[in-house]
């Protein structure tokens, strides 16, 4: 059974200029201990998608209108505040892009680390403190104890972003969303960064949803991945066939815009034309206006997110009726 | 006139570090940029890379005499920019013109996009009033915007139409050399695309000097015709930007190189893996700047300043651990 089954999520944003449709009918479902990648570019309602299963979205202006998120028994779309308390930060964790400013300079980074423990186990000060080291010294944070006193700026990005996932995963959650967790880090670092999660994954047997613009970050570190635009899901598949055989045209013009794609000095790939204003209500595909391979039926009603080959669903009209 | 656009002969750029209210001694140095030489050809397009804190932003703000260097000269065509008047340096300015990071941040909010590409002309006296609508639809169209969009706000621009202007801004005096500071990090990856041919093609119909610098190999790598790798100020390894690629020496390179997510499955291999973070500036360590964190390090790193070796023609790297090959 799937451990988070998201069933038609749509949250918009209710704006002096119009209803904007972040999320607009987004299903996926995460097994245990897999690692499902949400990619998309800025705007395509990835970090929505996640904030919304986790009650974090401002409202208003933003409002759920529709959806259910069963975790294990309970939707988190529906249930009241002191449940969703009781599964976020403790069956389900996220961390966040910047560790700068998710991190909160005026307390220590050990009462960080220990607060979910405080607050959902009513563990004793001493009894969180002995654990937090024991964490910290697991995300590879050297003088654990010592560094538990100091103070979030005395911590480097790759260091406070490993303080975040001692965070995160202290009380050994099911789910863990990682929002962008390596975007403000450099590469090196990354590597590092990914790696842990990797590693602490596999510790602890928690799913991952890790949400990324980076097509590269997705095809080394996740098992299946969706890949999200306008908010909606446009194809969803294993990493390797997303990559190998993209069959979605929106997929395939991302992977051909890349640099690495091409040869030294070619000109690069690129997508005609700009993402959709989404306080327009959208007919038809998304896409189909910057769709080298749009037809007229394109522009008419929303094609549904359908299975293609094993495991491989996308929302081409076109690809569906075998012509792509 | 030199056959270099630009030349750096060992630039230094050392901020003093103060601690405290009162102003006092300074309680260490930050050597920013550490001795760093470099000559650019004319119509070259010369890659930076590092990771963050490395200085290479430093050094295009060295260039541009915005962060004047504390030791070492920059020959700007022959010229040495800090023995210039600041009259005469001003107008040298036109031809150094710098394409910034964030294209919300380096745009007046309060200026149309015609306001801010007609900035640079009016400034210089290159345009009469009359004469800059022409020119500036010019430019505009040349950056692939309409001129429709000349009375539009900045904030009324996507991300990657902002990042056109502030091009378009930057080549509006026909400068010889651009330096472009990380001009794609900011933008989505299909966007990401569009900006990099648009800098291919104006560097070349433009006949520019371009120093491209990013964080990002593979774009990198895409426009230059050399590479230059760079950390905690100073270049650790310089060539031909397949011969960089292909065949890195440096260690640094190497890990740079193997950290860089490829986006096919089958080649996302584990990376070389490098301990903890890069170092800080303000505290150094001895010896070669990378031997904390190299996987080859020996004690003799530790205590030498590698020189730079030629291992092929124009390829050098500084690490003890290469041999001069021929």
């Amino acid at each position: 059974m799937a451990l988070l089954e998201v069933d038609d999520l749509r949250t918009h944003f209710h704006t002096r200029n119009g209803v904007v449709r972040a999320v607009d009918g987004v299903s996926f479902a995460v097994e245990p201990r897999e690692t499902l990648g949400i990619v998309g570019e800025s705007g395509s309602g990835k970090s929505v998608t996640a904030y919304s299963l986790l009650g974090l979205i401002p409202t208003p202006p933003g409002r759920i209108e529709s959806g259910r998120a069963q975790f294990g028994g309970l939707d988190l779309l529906r249930c009241s505040e002191a449940e969703r308390r009781a599964v976020r930060g403790k069956r389900i964790s996220m961390i966040f892009q910047d560790p700068m400013t998710a991190l909160n300079p005026y307390m220590t980074v050990g009462a960080q680390i220990t607060e979910p423990l405080r607050l959902h186990e009513g563990r004793s000060r001493r009894e969180a403190q002995t654990r937090a080291a024991d964490m910290l010294e697991s995300v590879g944070i050297q003088d654990a104890v010592m560094r538990l006193r100091e103070y979030p700026h005395r911590f480097s990005g790759g260091m406070r972003q490993r303080a975040m996932i001692a965070m995160a995963l202290i009380t050994s959650p099911e789910l863990l969303i990682a929002d962008e967790p390596t975007t403000a880090l450099d590469v090196t670092v990354q590597a590092q960064i990914l790696a842990l999660i990797k590693r602490m994954q596999a510790a602890l047997g928690m799913a991952v949803i890790l949400i990324t613009h980076d097509l590269g970050v997705i095809a080394g570190t996740c098992d299946r991945v969706v890949v999200m635009y306008a908010g909606r899901i446009l194809e969803s598949a294993a990493t390797r066939d997303c990559f190998k055989q993209p069959r979605h045209p929106y997929t395939q013009a991302l992977l051909a815009s890349l640099p690495a794609a091409h040869v030294k000095g070619e000109d690069l790939y690129t997508i005609p034309g700009m993402p959709p204003d989404l306080s327009i209500e959208i007919e038809g595909c998304p896409f189909a206006p910057r769709c080298g391979h749009v037809v007229e039926a394109c522009r008419r009603g929303r094609p549904a997110l359908e299975e293609v080959a094993r495991g491989h669903a996308s929302a081409c009209l076109r690809v569906q009726a075998g012509e792509l | 006139m030199s056959e270099y656009v630009l030349e750096l002969r060992d630039v230094r750029t050392h901020f003093p570090v103060r601690k405290g209210v009162v102003r006092g001694r300074p309680a260490c140095i930050v050597k920013a940029v550490d001795g760093v030489s470099l000559r650019l050809r004319q119509g070259e397009v010369l890659g930076l890379v590092g990771e963050s804190g490395c200085g290479k932003s430093t050094l295009a703000r060295t260039i541009l005499q915005l962060a004047p260097p504390t030791g070492g000269t920059v020959l700007f065509e022959g010229r040495d920019l800090g023995a210039l008047s600041p009259k005469a340096l001003r107008h040298l300015r036109p031809r150094l013109q710098m394409i910034f990071q964030d294209p919300y941040a380096s745009l007046n909010p309060r200026m149309t996009a015609f306001d801010a590409i007609a900035e640079p002309m009016r400034i210089h006296g290159a345009a009469t009033r009359s004469e800059a609508p022409a020119r500036v639809s010019a430019l505009m169209a040349q950056v692939g915007l309409a001129a429709r969009f000349m009375k539009k706000y900045p904030h009324e621009f996507s991300g990657g139409q902002r990042q056109r202007i502030a091009i378009a801004r930057a080549l509006a005096l026909q400068p010889a050399l651009v330096i472009a500071d990380e001009p794609v990090s900011a933008l989505d990856v299909s966007v990401q695309a569009q900006i990099l041919n648009l800098i291919a093609e104006l560097g070349q119909d433009n006949d520019l000097t371009l120093m491209l610098i990013s964080h990002d190999l593979a774009v990198v790598r895409h426009l230059s015709h050399r590479i230059a790798v760079m950390y905690l100020g100073k270049i650790v390894e310089i060539g031909e930007a397949d011969a960089v690629f292909n065949t890195p020496l440096h260690p640094y390179t190497q890990a740079l190189l193997s950290a860089i997510p490829s986006v096919d499955p089958d080649r996302a291999g584990e990376p070389v893996s490098l301990r903890g973070d890069p170092p800080s500036p303000m505290n150094p360590p001895l010896g070669c700047p990378f031997h904390p964190r190299c996987p080859i390090a020996e004690p003799a790193c530790a205590e030498t300043i590698p020189a730079f070796i030629a291992r092929a023609k124009d390829h050098k790297a500084a690490c003890l651990k290469i041999e001069a090959g021929s």
